[in-house]
């Protein structure tokens, strides 16, 4: 029998995540992810998990880095100016290469912005927010029921990876509550880190093998046992710091490509309605809904429109966008914020097709008419 | 009894990083003395250190050992206790570290009681970046970004840690390394938060600037200022002006420890029936 449940997306997130096997929490207050620490209150207890409020963001994603260094699978959420703070233990995660789930519930900004109000203006930050040289997963769910899936597989990405993975959700999906259908447990699939073939003496955090550039990494079972250094500082094999230029070079590397080379398995989207269009719009997140009910009222009258959802929204999928370039005259991007994502497919589309874009910062969703008028004028 | 050190040392990452004479390296040598004497494993500790010249003690010491953020290290430590309630978890930073980058922490680590030690490797300056002034150094003192003598107040560790909740704290010197020790161990004895501030040395960054560069000369000047706490009752004001005073501050086990507190939400403790 499916299970219905009636929840919005920060619940949805929060109850993925236990399943997911998250069993650390910590976080600090802040609109609109508050169902996600609330919930999670409540239930780590319940299954044998910890869940901490501390005393500022930073504190909450280092304290959520270091358990994961302790072996458990952690989370932290928050939003815009929260993710501000957490940039530098985000750092950190990425450098020690600590899976760690982070949830960003978007909202206006900068600054404090807008609190209630729904945005995707963190598209960048996701990216970018952390100082140095890196590379970040971002996944952007459009729908209530992959505000569920999703979790899962940022954990997955996570523990397979051993990085920090963002969820881009924003203030409408947060707060949206609908029955939702959720997949039974037994058919989804959890990934666990990969443990130590090697005996505690002869462990080295970030030893790879020649098939693998992802280092195993002890789990709470194993973690006593397991006696390792891990710093901030740039390092070798050994985790401890070395400033030998060919050793950080292949290092900072190592941690980009180890993401890069395993698109296939990162990158996920949706192509709706596209094979017979001549439009195409490309949008994510809860924007995706307004582009689509847009698409169906487009075509309703006879304009052959689809779009085109990044579901893992970095890596940019480069290549993706690049073969729209190829198919399209015409793209339009749309997205909650003065122009972020946009940059990215500019960069893919390498001058083939012509721009166009739906852009809004105002804290009010998009409209489908909105999206509707700039097909219109597109396919005149 | 002698203490076997080298077994508690990473011996390939010898010698130590810190400056020939500095304090730092007695602190170090004092705690590990005091987990010789507690017989704890080593694979039931954890070193956890924030940025700077202290935390870098965390690298040397053949234990669980992170290496975390400026100021971040008592919220890693945080985590780690309450992922594994029956380790050992040692914060060892510095005093810019710990608090002014991370007072926030350590206040509200002080307030929550989460049984970890919190060794304040005290040196009135920010050695590693090159002699600024940090939340301790004494007024009047002279520091890289304080060149005309200092005109910030300093902290007291023991009253700001006493003032946050914290349910040991005590103060001891590199100047008498084996009363150190002891209030080491009796901090990493203490079920729930324990501060030691631990006054160091930096003859390099501190003392050259005040007349003290000579390391052996700083030790003495430690040994100068400092009373125990035994004997400071017997001074008078004008005598005690200036100095620092030593010794356990504050021991109450009788307030419930965090991690406990958090286990107990999880496993109720099961009412009894009286028939």
């Amino acid at each position: 029998m499916a299970d219905v449940q009636i929840m919005n997306g920060n619940q949805l997130i929060a109850e993925a995540a236990l399943l997911a096997g998250c069993r650390f929490y910590a976080g600090y207050p802040i609109t609109p992810s508050s169902e996600i620490p609330e919930l999670l209150a409540r239930r780590m207890p319940e299954v044998g998990g910890i869940f901490m409020q501390l005393e500022d963001e930073i504190a909450s994603i280092v304290a959520a880095a270091a358990a994961s260094y302790a072996g458990y699978k952690s989370m932290t959420a928050s939003s815009g100016p929260g993710i501000s703070l957490k940039q530098e233990g985000l750092g950190m995660a990425c450098m020690m290469e600590l899976p760690l789930v982070i949830v960003d519930v978007m909202r206006g900004g900068p600054s404090t912005g807008l609190p209630t109000r729904a945005s995707q203006s963190d598209y960048m930050q996701a990216r970018w927010g952390t100082h140095g040289d890196h590379m970040i997963i971002a996944v952007a769910p459009g729908t209530l029921l992959e505000c569920y899936t999703e979790t899962i597989r940022a954990f997955n990405m996570a523990e397979r990876y051993r990085t920090p993975v963002l969820i881009l959700s924003d203030a409408t999906l947060a707060h949206l509550s609908s029955g939702v259908t959720l997949p039974p447990p037994d058919t989804l699939e959890i990934v666990d880190r990969r443990q130590p073939a090697v005996e505690p003496e002869n462990y080295r955090p970030y030893e790879i093998s020649a098939t693998n550039p992802v280092p195993p990494l002890p789990n709470r079972e194993n973690f006593p046992r397991y006696r390792f250094h891990m710093t901030g500082l740039n390092k070798d094999a050994t985790g401890f710091p070395t400033e030998n230029a060919t050793t950080v070079l292949a290092d900072e590397n190592r941690m980009i490509n180890k993401i890069m080379d395993a698109s296939a398995d990162i990158e996920s989207f949706e192509h709706y309605q596209l094979e017979d269009a001549q439009v195409a719009v490309i949008a994510y997140g809860s924007n995706a809904n307004a582009a689509r009910v847009a698409i169906k009222e487009a075509r309703a009258q006879g304009l052959k429109v689809g779009m085109f959802r990044p579901i893992t929204v970095w890596p940019f999928p480069f290549q993706q966008v690049m073969e729209l370039g190829r198919k399209f005259k015409h793209i339009i991007v749309s997205e909650m914020n003065l122009g972020q994502m946009i940059h990215e497919v500019q960069r893919a589309l390498q001058g083939r097709s012509e721009l166009h874009s739906v852009l809004q910062a105002a804290g009010t969703p998009i409209r489908p008419q909105q999206i509707l008028q700039k097909i219109r004028e597109v396919s005149a | 009894m002698s203490v076997d050190y080298p077994r508690y040392l990473r011996n390939d990452k010898l010698p130590l990083y810190w400056c020939p004479g500095c304090g730092n390296g007695i602190v170090l040598k004092a705690l590990i003395g005091a987990i010789d004497e507690l017989h704890w494993e080593k694979n039931d500790i954890v070193m956890v250190s924030g940025i700077g010249c202290a935390a870098r003690g965390s690298g040397y010491v053949d234990f669980h050992t992170l290496h975390t953020l400026h100021g971040r290290a008592v919220p890693a430590a945080t985590a780690i206790k309450m992922c594994h309630p029956s380790m050992h978890v040692i914060v060892f930073s510095g005093d810019g570290d710990m608090l002014a980058i991370g007072g926030n922490h350590f206040i509200h680590a002080c307030r929550r009681n989460i049984d970890i030690t919190m060794v304040v490797v005290n040196n009135w300056i920010y050695g590693m970046t090159g002699g600024q002034y940090s939340p301790t150094t004494p007024p009047g003192s002279k520091a890289s970004t304080m060149p005309r003598g200092n005109i910030d107040s300093n902290f007291d560790v023991v009253e700001l840690a006493r003032g946050a909740g914290a349910t040991f704290v005590a103060r001891g010197s590199v100047a008498d390394p084996i009363s150190l020790k002891n209030y080491l161990r009796k901090g990493l004895e203490h079920k729930g938060i324990s501060v030691i501030d631990a006054l160091s040395t930096c003859h390099t960054q501190w003392g050259g600037r005040n007349q003290l560069g000579d390391p052996v000369q700083l030790v003495e000047h430690i040994r100068n200022i400092t009373v125990n706490r035994s004997n400071a009752g017997a001074l008078s004001p004008e005598e005690l002006q200036g100095k620092m005073i030593t010794g356990i501050f504050h021991q109450d086990p009788g307030k419930k420890e965090y991690a406990q507190a958090y286990y107990e939400l999880s496993h109720p403790v099961e009412q009894t029936v009286v028939v």
